[in-house]
């Protein structure tokens, strides 16, 4: 199996770190993982703000830097949501096509593809976990509070694996962070609001950490922590599973 | 035709949001709202089939409107109600007014319609020295204080039970200082029951008109619909085109699921029929298109007109709960409030689609299943292609797909960007930042995970 390791544009400019968990964690479970280094960005930032039609030649360089590959994986549930659901290339439809097939954010290709019971990481801190919309309500990697429907978690049931880690239960189960994209600048003060919020709940019930599957809500909730001068910090779910 | 101001959601929820305490009490109320809908949802294992169900019917119904329409109006008029046809809110005020000036009305009851919200009735009618008073306890309210409703289930939601008592203190002469709710709501109680035994006219919605037996369905919690109609020589009642359900047997399906995702109750405290109107009485039907037939027309937009005005979308909406329904500049506010009014009209509400996260809780709750948030990314293509969009924005991100399409462009600027933040922050650290304004930047690390991965990965691809 070959994997082609995706990582976000600001993942790899500003989170350097949670890639390099990804690429370790998925190398530690056997993995053959290649990263091409002329990727950039899914182009969901343009396509978000309305500008869809202009994100052509991302998708094409997209299609090109991954078409070759079993999986796609990306330690992001927003980007692969973006692929899954707007990748098209005119020139090569059925790549870009397959392409959205195979793509998987990290947590769910390890229970659903790799099929992972255990894990030999340990974390021994207190953790909230944060629902990152668009992984959640989009690739369904948890179940959400608004359907009447089974109870699940893909992050959760890993984080389980995690040895010493505390998890918490929060107020809140899956309420937006209010990071949204654009949005976090264009609705700033909405957008702000929510993330304070969304952290109050979380500092509630003593956490040390915020973690979640994507780096830009955290990035998002991490900019509102360090203003308020707190100590908690935030990490990519990628650090703990490949923590110990 | 709410008030409409010139400023855009953001701004105004920026406004709505300085009062923090006011805001988490805003969000706390309606989350609280949200709770309920999910405990009553929960009690009923075939939530999420009975929620198909209606999604189906409805959609029927939108393949089907013009045959549901006439069958509707043929039937209503053999049970004896009156139909008329109004191809805009112009004309619905105006049939309105043609009917109490018919009957020699200059004063009317009205309970509890969006659509009459929508079409500026009130305001239309004012102006024709015609007196309209609204008896939705929460409609008379914002009435009063003379605000549009933010909620359209709840009407004044925003406001606290202290601001009620000083509009009952100045509009209907209760002593100052009042808040207890029960001596409130008796207030009202008292104030509306002497309008409903003088208004010899009643204006009422419509939630669910019967095609198959020309009946319709009117729910309130405070019988007010019931009060006015049944007091009044004449019956109006207005109501969108997409109002129609096939058979009385659909209605199963809608009045379950309507007040449970509303406010968690099993069902509307009254869920009235009316049909034929009593001797000596009349019933208008006014069947309004305002817009809905161009909405129809939109393959991507026209199951928003699934829509039964539940509330749920709002309730359960954090951005909503946080910038209130006067911050979307319309009748209908919140995401449902957003994928309808850009088709009214595209310039007035291109701000809306973008007042969103698309989290996409809204579309779980929808018990028609309206994929709201899906709606809301593909107003955002429609409004951008148009034209609806500041010229500064399509610069810099013609500039940012130029950029991100090339790897080698991309890299360089990840460079400079990083340095800026490392060794410039006031660069970006400023207050023409809005990040910054409330939120630090993240640390600019020392290399990029690409440069990591060439330093420290063979790489036979390179």
């Amino acid at each position: 199996m070959k994997v082609g390791l995706f990582i976000p544009c600001y993942v790899d400019q500003f989170y350097p770190g949670a890639a390099i968990a990804t690429l370790c964690l998925l190398e530690k479970l056997g993995v053959e993982v290649v990263y091409p280094p002329k990727q950039t960005c899914c182009g969901q930032p343009m396509a978000n703000s309305g500008f869809e039609h202009l994100t052509g030649d991302c998708n094409e360089l997209f299609v090109k830097n991954f078409a070759e590959f079993d999986y796609i994986v990306a330690p992001s549930g927003s980007c692969v949501l973006h692929i899954r659901d707007h990748l098209h290339d005119d020139k090569h439809p059925e790549a870009a096509k397959n392409i959205s097939h195979r793509i998987y954010e990290l947590t769910s290709f390890l229970i659903d593809v790799l099929k992972v019971e255990n894990l030999p990481a340990r974390f021994p801190h207190r953790v909230g976990l944060h629902q990152s919309c668009h992984g959640q309500r989009g690739l369904h990697i948890s179940s959400m509070t608004e359907l009447v429907a089974p109870e699940f978690s893909k992050p959760g049931s890993l984080l389980k694996m995690v040895a010493d880690i505390d998890l918490v239960d929060l107020n809140r189960k899956d309420e937006c962070c209010g990071f949204g994209g654009t949005f976090c600048v264009t609705e700033e003060a909405v957008s702000v609001k929510m993330g304070k919020d969304r952290v109050a709940d979380h500092l509630k019930h003593d956490v040390s950490y915020i973690t979640g599957v994507d780096m830009s809500c955290l990035m998002h909730m991490e900019g509102i922590l360090k203003r308020q001068g707190s100590n908690v910090k935030v990490i990519h779910i990628a650090e703990i599973l490949n923590a110990g | 035709m709410t008030e409409h101001s010139t400023k855009e959601h953001s701004e105004l929820a920026e406004d709505f949001i300085k009062d923090e305490d006011r805001v988490d009490w805003h969000d706390e109320t309606l989350w609280f709202i949200r709770q309920k809908r999910d405990k009553a949802a929960h009690q009923l294992p075939e939530w999420e089939a009975l929620r198909e169900a209606a999604s189906q019917i409805k959609n029927n119904v939108l393949s089907n409107l013009h045959d549901y329409l006439l069958q509707f109006e043929r039937n209503a008029v053999a049970n004896g109600i009156e139909v008329h046809w109004a191809a805009d809110a112009a004309e619905h005020n105006q049939i309105v007014q043609r009917l109490l000036n018919e009957a020699n009305v200059v004063r009317m009851v009205k309970s509890k319609s969006m659509l009459t919200e929508e079409c500026g009735l009130n305001e239309y009618l004012a102006k024709q020295g015609i007196e309209v008073i609204d008896s939705d306890l929460g409609e008379r309210i914002v009435q009063l204080a003379e605000e549009p409703p933010s909620h359209i289930v709840l009407p004044c939601i925003h406001k606290k039970k202290e601001e009620i008592g000083e509009i009952f203190h100045q509009h209907l002469g209760i002593e100052a200082g009042i808040s207890d709710p029960q001596f409130l709501t008796e207030t009202a109680r008292q104030h509306l029951r002497e309008i409903f035994l003088t208004r010899r006219a009643a204006l009422t919605g419509v939630n669910f008109a019967v095609a198959e037996t020309g009946e319709f369905v009117v729910c309130t919690n405070e019988g007010n619909a019931d009060m006015g109609a049944h007091l009044a020589d004449i019956h109006i009642a207005s109501m969108g085109i997409e109002k129609l359900i096939p058979k009385k047997k659909h209605l199963g399906v809608f009045l379950r699921l309507l007040t449970r995702s509303a406010t968690g109750q099993p069902i509307t405290t009254y869920s009235s029929h009316f049909r034929t109107p009593r001797d000596g009485t009349k019933i208008h039907v006014i069947l309004v298109d305002n817009g809905r037939t161009v909405q129809l027309g939109r393959k991507d937009f026209r199951n928003s007109l699934k829509c039964i005005r539940c509330a749920a979308c709002m309730n359960t909406c954090p951005v909503y709960r946080r910038s209130g329904g006067h911050s979307y500049h319309t009748a209908v506010a919140g995401p449902i409030g957003s994928i309808l009014a850009p088709n009214l009209d595209m310039e007035k509400y291109a701000d809306l689609p973008f007042a969103s996260t698309l989290c996409g809780s809204c579309s779980n709750v929808c018990p028609v299943k309206i994929d709201i948030h899906e709606q809301l990314y593909k107003w955002r293509q429609v409004l951008v292609k148009n034209g609806y969009t500041p010229k500064a924005k399509k610069a810099g991100m013609q500039v940012m797909t130029w950029t991100l399409s090339s790897p080698s462009l991309y890299q360089a600027a990840g460079k400079v960007g990083r340095w800026v933040i490392k060794y410039a922050p006031f660069a970006v650290n400023n207050k023409l930042n809005p990040w910054h304004k409330q939120r630090d930047m993240p640390e600019s690390p020392e290399w990029s995970f690409n440069v990591w991965y060439k330093q420290n990965r063979k790489n036979d691809e390179q």
